[in-house]
């Protein structure tokens, strides 16, 4: 964590290929104690980036998915109303005999003050994976996942966990994090946060990578894999990319690809070879039909 | 580098990235942390304190490249004396510090002179492209042209050789000072002023009437489709996700009952009630006919970007028949997907009876009382039978009827408009035609007769 470079060298060395731009954003996210906010398309290792954080630190990390529908009893904490009700069958037991000896209403009400109250107390609090990570005392990374996907009303109650590091329960008082977590929010742009969420947040978008960087990822993600076999499927990959397709393929899926061709004992592309296993690249049926046809010249292409 | 910084900013809000307050300090801390040594790390980390969508990355990108490039002077080096060292200065220039920059041919600080006239004569405050020769002609006065001119007067006077040896370097060094003061307040023009004419033209151009005479100017043509996608996002990002929505602090009974039978009736798992939320049903209807042609663009584009806002939707269009238009709005870009439909069935004469009874035999099934019908056309029929009976079977099976009228109000039935017949039977009539009443209306109609 003591400069970039250090840092692309870290990410290396427990597998993710950072870019600059990627190494740089995570080097302010850490200095700074600010959440990172990680856009790009599907697969392009915006996850991942977040899981090789934790790997390199040696943090645990501790993941939120997002959903439709998320609210804070299922992201911050709730009460265990089982435990709860229990308590209050035992207190009913017990209250009898203690107030038994009590003249009147008023020494009993007077007796009834003076017993602790543990109703609303920490034991009754179930903690869900915000308030887990905040009460991780050495950190962690805090990952939540396709904010996106969550509806506005839950990015506005995440503001006060990025921005101060804290919650309030309205019936304990604040709970601070002794260290603050290190934040990945990921977002597919489903739909555009909010300006206050992305003012609290470093912003870092993750494009497609080039030729060199994508053969680098494969390399390091796909050990054992040919040189040359890797250059060229990387070459084949960037091609698709220029033509406009539904979805094209990202980095996950070249990794995949690239997995797919060993396991099919490839050596270099040919057109049988990707023809077969071009279901693992594309993912429309309209897609596949589309590149079918060209695949002969898309290999033919002299290799960048 | 705070007064840089200020300037930085400045540029990045003029090039429509937002740059909050909070944020101007994250840039700041950032440069404390990082230094400015590296370039490249230097931008790297601004870029992510400052730019959070990938459109305002690019943005910050070409900004930031403009705001920091600082070209080298084009300057002629100085001639040799003979013995190789720099001739000495002559004295004539002795009391101009530009005169001496400029012979020796010493771009560094001419670069930072430049700079520091710059600031003096409030360059970075321009706002209009008419403003460029003045400020270019009052940063050259701040960096004292006015000595240098005299001198080249002075030197005239005399004829000897040497002075007139003098004099050609100087004008040739004020022209190229002249030219890189240019360049420079071109370059300030264009990081903090550009933006500011181009939000103009797409602010004139939301409001300008589309159906006007000529229709829409080829080159305001891609600024329109560019803002209507603009739109159409906007809408999207409202309206398109929430299918349950939550309410709390209502109590479902029924289902919390039935879930306190396995913890022998207690009420452990309290359920809540929700609402479902329904997907906005849409059939749109579009006029391409002769009598609206100037508007039929403008009406498919709002057809188009509907139909990336809404996930079902129906398009048809017409002039003397119907046609569903579907499929060429789904797999086409919006030029082409509207050539192709103007090509397939536009411009012919308008017949709304015809086209509605082709709507009823083929289409009316897909009306039913979740649906919203928009009506886009000038209800103009040619005298020909507007079939009112049929418009009205299907307003009475729909949810909502919409009307949008590209002329205005004072047009309808006037000549063979039957727009106050139809009128009748809508829910909404509204005249539409420009951009900004456009998303007006689509938002209204989101709203209010699309179920959610």
């Amino acid at each position: 964590m003591s400069s970039v470079d250090a840092l692309i060298e870290g990410l290396a060395g427990v597998g993710y290929i950072a870019s600059r731009r990627i190494a740089t954003a995570l080097y302010m996210a850490v200095h700074l104690q600010k959440p990172i906010l990680v856009e790009g398309s599907a697969g392009v290792g915006k996850t991942e980036l977040a899981l090789s954080t934790a790997a390199l630190l040696g943090l645990p990390l501790i993941r939120m998915q997002c959903y439709e529908g998320l609210d804070e009893s299922k992201a911050l904490y709730e009460w265990k109303y089982g435990k709860q009700l229990l308590y209050t069958q035992i207190l009913k037991d017990r209250m009898g005999a203690q107030l038994a000896d009590a003249v009147d209403m008023d020494a009993a009400m007077d007796r009834l003050h003076g017993m602790g109250d543990l109703f609303f107390s920490e034991p009754f609090l179930e903690p869900r994976p915000l308030m887990k990570a905040l009460q991780e005392d050495d950190g962690c990374v805090l990952l939540i996942d396709e904010i996106d996907k969550s509806d506005e009303a839950f990015e506005a109650f995440l503001l006060e966990v990025l921005s101060a590091y804290q919650v309030s329960i309205p019936e304990l008082g604040v709970l601070k994090a002794k260290t603050p977590p290190i934040v990945f929010l990921t977002s597919n742009n489903v739909r555009d946060l909010g300006d206050a969420l992305k003012r609290r947040c470093l912003h870092l978008h993750i494009p497609l990578p080039d030729a060199a960087l994508e053969r680098k990822i494969v390399a390091s993600r796909v050990p054992g894999i040919e040189a040359k076999l890797t250059h060229e499927l990387v070459a084949f990959v960037q091609s698709l990319r220029t033509l406009d397709l539904r979805k094209s393929p990202s980095i996950s899926e070249t990794v995949d690809w690239a997995r797919a061709l060993i396991l099919l004992n490839a050596e270099s592309l040919d057109g049988e070879v990707v023809r077969d296993s071009l279901n693992v690249l594309l993912k429309f049926e309209q897609d596949i039909a589309a590149v079918e046809p060209q695949i002969v010249e898309l290999i033919r292409r002299p290799l960048v | 580098m705070q007064g840089a910084m200020e300037d930085f900013l400045r540029a990045l809000r003029a090039a429509d990235v937002k740059v909050s307050p909070v944020e101007a300090i994250d840039a700041h801390l950032t440069v404390a942390m990082v230094g400015f040594a590296d370039r490249e790390l230097f931008k790297d980390a601004l870029c992510a304190t400052l730019a959070k969508t990938a459109d305002e990355v690019d943005r910050f990108d070409e900004t930031f490249e403009t705001f920091f490039a600082r070209e080298t002077f084009q300057m002629e080096p100085p001639p040799q004396g003979a013995d190789g060292e720099p001739e000495a200065m002559p004295p004539e220039v002795a009391g101009s510090e530009l005169a001496q920059m400029l012979l020796n041919g010493d771009v560094s600080a001419l670069a930072q002179a430049m700079e520091a006239a710059a600031e003096r004569a409030q360059v970075s405050s321009i706002r209009l492209s008419t403003q460029r020769s003045r400020l270019t002609r009052k940063m050259l006065e701040e960096m004292g042209l006015a000595e240098i001119e005299q001198i080249i007067a002075a030197a005239k006077k005399l004829e000897d050789a040497r002075s007139q040896a003098l004099v050609g370097r100087l004008e040739a060094g004020k022209k190229a000072l002249t030219e890189e003061a240019q360049r420079y307040v071109d370059r300030q023009h264009e990081l903090y002023a550009s933006e500011s004419g181009k939000n103009l033209r797409e602010e004139l151009l939301a409001r300008k009437a589309l159906n006007a005479e000529g229709g829409i100017d080829p080159q305001d043509l891609a600024m329109m489709q560019a803002l209507v996608k603009k739109m159409a996002k906007r809408l999207a990002d409202r309206y398109s996700r929430r299918r349950n929505r939550a309410r709390r602090g209502h109590l479902d009974v029924r289902r919390t009952l039935r879930r306190s039978m396995a913890y022998g009736g207690l009420p452990f798992e309290i359920v809540w009630k929700t609402q479902k939320v329904e997907k906005p049903n849409i059939v749109a209807i579009c006029d391409v006919s002769k009598s609206v042609a100037a508007a039929a663009q403008f009406l498919l584009t709002f057809l188009y970007s509907l139909n990336e806002v809404v996930d079902r939707m129906e398009a048809f269009a017409f002039s003397g028949r119907m046609i569903s238009v579907n499929d060429l709005l789904d797999d086409n870009k919006v030029e082409t997907a509207i050539l192709e439909v103007l090509k397939k069935i536009g411009f012919q004469q308008t017949d709304y009876g015809k086209s509605l009874e082709d709507f009823c035999e083929q289409h009316l099934d897909q009306i039913d009382r979740h649906t919203t019908v928009i009506f886009l056309g000038d209800a103009r029929s040619n005298y020909a039978d507007p079939r009112i009976d049929l418009f009205a079977t299907i307003q009475k099976r729909c949810r909502a009827m919409i009307w949008l009228n590209p002329e205005p109000e004072s047009y309808w039935g006037q000549g063979d408009s039957v727009m106050h017949r139809y009128e009748r039977f809508c829910h909404v009539a509204k005249p539409c035609n420009t951009l900004a009443q456009l998303e007006r209306i689509i938002e209204d109609v989101l709203r209010t007769y699309v179920p959610h």
